[in-house]
């Protein structure tokens, strides 16, 4: 669809994980800033006054 | 082809005068060149009108959601496929059913045929291997196997995969066919390039939802895009509305198209909507070996769980 590979991701994560959690948190924070904001598919609506 | 008609008009009256069933659904002449469109027969004599060409590309299985009385059909490969999948879906019972298999060496692309002409093409006569295009004066003979359907030229599946009555000897079937040679140059491209493609694609799209009413899969009583109570896609022009429709369509078609071509067909404007189910069809064939309606006794890969199933993606 046009959409960067790292900005879509899966994981399991367990709620007794948390380190886990932290871990893929860190990771997907990173590559998703690496790649900058969203440009595909977002929909500017017109301000209404 | 043209030699099946005289074996449908004779198992459908001889269906019908039984009382087997209560209507056969085929095909009548339309009323302009290259549109044949669906009959519903109901009595012997309404029988006489049915036709068979290679401008049956509509699928009939479409006019089976959720019959109740006893229907004779007319099924090429690919609607035979569709009406496998209404069976696992219960929209149909296989017992309502009598299933005239038709096997098929394809249908004419009418968009590409008309392309071909500036003026309007009055008529086209057609025999066992080439198409005779008339009009206002002009007179073209045509190969049919270079004026095909996209998808009836990379069908893999010509002969009906359920049926009881044939009309005709199997066709042989395609086998060197490459079937994705435009899927596998779309997914090279890189994120971006793919946005502009897709952009370009369904900029002409004028959201009329022929592909979606011409689609035997698109069954739903309302259809996500009809729902305003929550509005999950808005309904004017804007690209990213556009895209959300066509996509969200495809997904819902996963594991279930056939590549009937119906859609395409359908479509006022030439969109190839079709890249998208054939990218889902590919995945489902590469991560799950899966054909849609080869079989009413599988269950599709969507409603099923294998631990084999495919899990590399989650991290």
């Amino acid at each position: 669809m046009g959409i960067e590979s790292d900005r879509l991701q899966f994981s399991w994560v367990s709620s007794a994980e948390a380190t886990k959690f932290v871990k893929v948190v860190t990771e997907v924070t990173k590559a998703i800033q690496a790649l900058g904001p969203n440009k595909n598919l977002v929909k500017t609506i017109p301000k209404v006054a | 082809m043209l030699s099946y008609i005289d074996k449908i008009k004779e198992i459908s009256t001889g269906l019908l005068k039984e009382g087997r069933v209560e209507m056969i659904i085929g095909f009548r002449k339309g009323t302009v060149p290259m549109m044949n469109e669906p009959h519903f027969a109901k009595s012997p004599a309404e029988v006489e009108n049915f036709v068979w060409d290679s401008n049956c590309g509509i699928n009939l299985c479409n006019y089976l959601t959720n019959r109740r009385e006893k229907i004779g059909i007319l099924a090429k490969g690919c609607d035979s496929r569709n009406i496998v999948t209404h069976i696992i879906e219960n929209k149909i019972k296989r017992d309502q059913l009598v299933i005239i298999g038709v096997p098929c060496k394809g249908m004419l692309d009418k968009r590409k045929i008309s392309a071909m002409f500036e003026a309007e093409i009055g008529e086209v006569i057609e025999d066992e291997t080439n198409i005779t295009v008339k009009g206002d004066g002009f007179e073209k003979t045509l190969n049919k196997k270079e004026v095909l359907q996209q998808n009836c030229s990379v069908c893999i599946h010509r002969n009906p995969v359920i049926h009881d009555e044939l009309v005709g000897d199997p066709v042989e079937e395609q086998t060197d066919v490459d079937r994705y040679t435009d899927v596998r140059e779309i997914e090279a491209l890189p994120p971006e390039e793919k946005t502009k493609y897709f952009e370009k694609l369904l900029q002409p799209c004028i959201r009329c939802y022929a592909c979606r009413n011409a689609c035997p899969l698109c069954y739903c009583p309302t259809c996500f895009t009809d729902e305003s109570r929550p509005q999950w896609v808005a309904k004017g022009q804007d690209p990213t509305d556009v895209s959300t429709f066509h996509f969200l369509r495809a997904y819902h078609c996963a594991g279930r198209c056939t590549d009937c071509g119906a859609c395409e067909r359908s479509c006022p404007v030439g969109i190839n909507m079709r890249v998208f189910t054939k990218k889902l069809e590919k995945d489902c064939l590469e991560l799950f070996d899966w054909e849609a309606g080869l079989d009413p006794n599988v269950r599709p890969p969507l409603d099923t769980y294998r631990p084999s199933d495919p899990d590399e993606f989650i991290k």
